[in-house]
């Protein structure tokens, strides 16, 4: 299943200049930039693994882009985001998130209904590898 | 570490994107419309002495043009390597032509964002196994679309102690240097002789650079202009007994140890500067003028310590 979510999931995946022009987007904005991986592209798993700290001060894309090629070749079925950071408000906020790979073979998502009490469904989804 | 934003003017010129290739190319025109006879102008008038330096600058900058329209011609595919090497002993304007030679690349569209990150060992080199290489990595990543200016790059290299992680950080050097030339210029600078040591023990280091500019020391009369060039930026200047009295410092100071040029006279100033308000406490009484509060005279500069012989401990060590 073509999981998607974040920004542009509404659009076929973005290619590796498509990728860059968003980050100089970013990073004309002043925000910071983070790579997160996981395997678990699950709803509810907001915290993913970190790529290394979000980074700070860059000029250039070229420096994303460089740590997201080390990190695609760290884990090439995992899937990545780019997320980029905005500290106006005096904390850092997440402004933009996106995904920049997915795995060859993607999971899917089962739902489970459970019967309770007073004809209640309980809904549980689970990701299926 | 210190991140330089260069005021640059507008940004270079896209080339004309018609898909054609064109059959002639006006060079002075491209030279104009590119803003690098601004930088070089700049170079010229603000930058004293150093001719050899202009001159090797002037030099590059009609390699990239040309190299540019070849590129547009479809002469040529590969970005030239830009990386370079400036040698020079202390205080002669390495770092200060560094931020020029940024705004220049960046005016010809050979690095993206033309800004200079400038750093020491410490910036590259960690502390502790696997502490290098994130730390490197942290420094290149900001440079990257701009100017890397590595100060005293000979201490990344220390030949006594095989396991200093100094060789980790100039591996990951080496290896971006070689593999994203187009996105960061890398420019190494230190003293001239420990400079050339290093590239013996780091051949890598000098087959990847092409551009070797040595930085000579300023002469006497330079100096003197420095000095007015520095004085004038902070509203200050000298009158014709401080500057017999500087021409006269300059002279001795030269002789001296840690004769660092341009640097030398820098502080040589502040502590003038020093006197001066010392002086004007001192001795007037009364509402001070305008005039009184920017002159530097020969009693400010003749207090140094230069005149008696230098520092007391170096003296000491000489005799």
């Amino acid at each position: 299943m073509r999981i998607t979510q974040g920004c542009f999931s509404f659009l076929p995946d973005l290619s590796d200049d498509q990728i860059t022009a968003q980050i100089e987007y970013c990073l004309r904005n002043e925000w910071a930039i983070g790579i997160e991986y996981s395997d678990d592209p699950h709803p509810r798993n907001t915290y993913w693994e970190m790529w290394g700290n979000p980074m700070f001060d860059l000029r250039d894309a070229a420096g994303v882009m460089m740590e997201l090629k080390a990190c695609r070749k760290a884990f090439p079925n995992f899937y990545i985001r780019i997320n980029a950071f905005d500290s106006t408000r005096g904390f850092e906020t997440v402004r933009m998130s996106f995904l920049v790979n997915r795995p060859k073979v993607e999971p899917t998502f089962k739902v489970t209904r459970t019967e309770v009490a007073g004809r209640t469904v309980n809904i549980t989804m689970t990701t299926e590898y | 570490m210190s991140t330089t934003i260069v005021p640059t003017g507008e940004a270079p010129p896209a080339p004309p994107e018609t898909g054609e290739v064109p059959t002639s190319v006006d060079l002075a025109a491209d030279f104009r419309a590119s803003g690098v006879a601004e930088v070089l102008d700049e170079l010229d008038r603000e930058l004293v002495g150093l001719r050899p330096v202009k001159l090797r600058i002037r030099e590059t900058a009609a390699l990239l043009l040309v190299d540019r329209a070849r590129k547009r011609m479809g002469l040529t595919q590969t970005t030239p390597t830009l990386h370079m090497s400036f040698t020079g002993n202390p205080g002669t304007g390495k770092t200060t032509v560094a931020l020029r030679m940024a705004d220049l690349l960046y005016r010809l569209g050979y690095v993206r964002k033309g800004h200079l990150i400038s750093v020491t060992r410490d910036d590259l080199v960690g502390q502790y196994i696997g502490h290098t290489a994130p730390k490197t990595k942290e420094v290149l990543r900001k440079a990257m679309g701009g100017v890397l200016f590595i100060d005293e790059a000979y201490y990344l290299y220390r030949p006594d102690n095989e396991r200093d992680y100094g060789q980790e950080a100039i591996e990951i050097l080496l290896q971006v240097m070689e593999n994203q030339r187009d996105d960061l210029v890398v420019i190494l600078a230190g003293y001239a002789d420990r400079m050339d040591k290093f590239y013996q023990s780091n051949p890598g280091f000098r087959s990847r650079i092409a551009h070797h500019i040595d930085f000579p020391d300023y002469e006497d009369g330079e100096l003197l202009a420095i000095a007015d060039t520095m004085l004038t930026g902070q509203n200050y200047h000298l009158d014709a007994g401080a500057r017999a009295a500087m021409t006269q410092y300059i002279a001795l100071r030269r002789k001296q140890p840690h004769f660092a040029n341009a640097r030398s006279i820098r502080n040589a100033l502040d502590r003038a500067r020093l006197r001066q308000a010392n002086r004007l406490f001192e001795t007037t009484t009364g509402p001070v003028g305008v005039e009184a509060l920017s002159t530097i005279t020969a009693a400010d500069i003749l207090a140094s310590r230069v005149f008696s012989g230098g520092l007391d401990s170096e003296r000491k060590e000489q005799s």
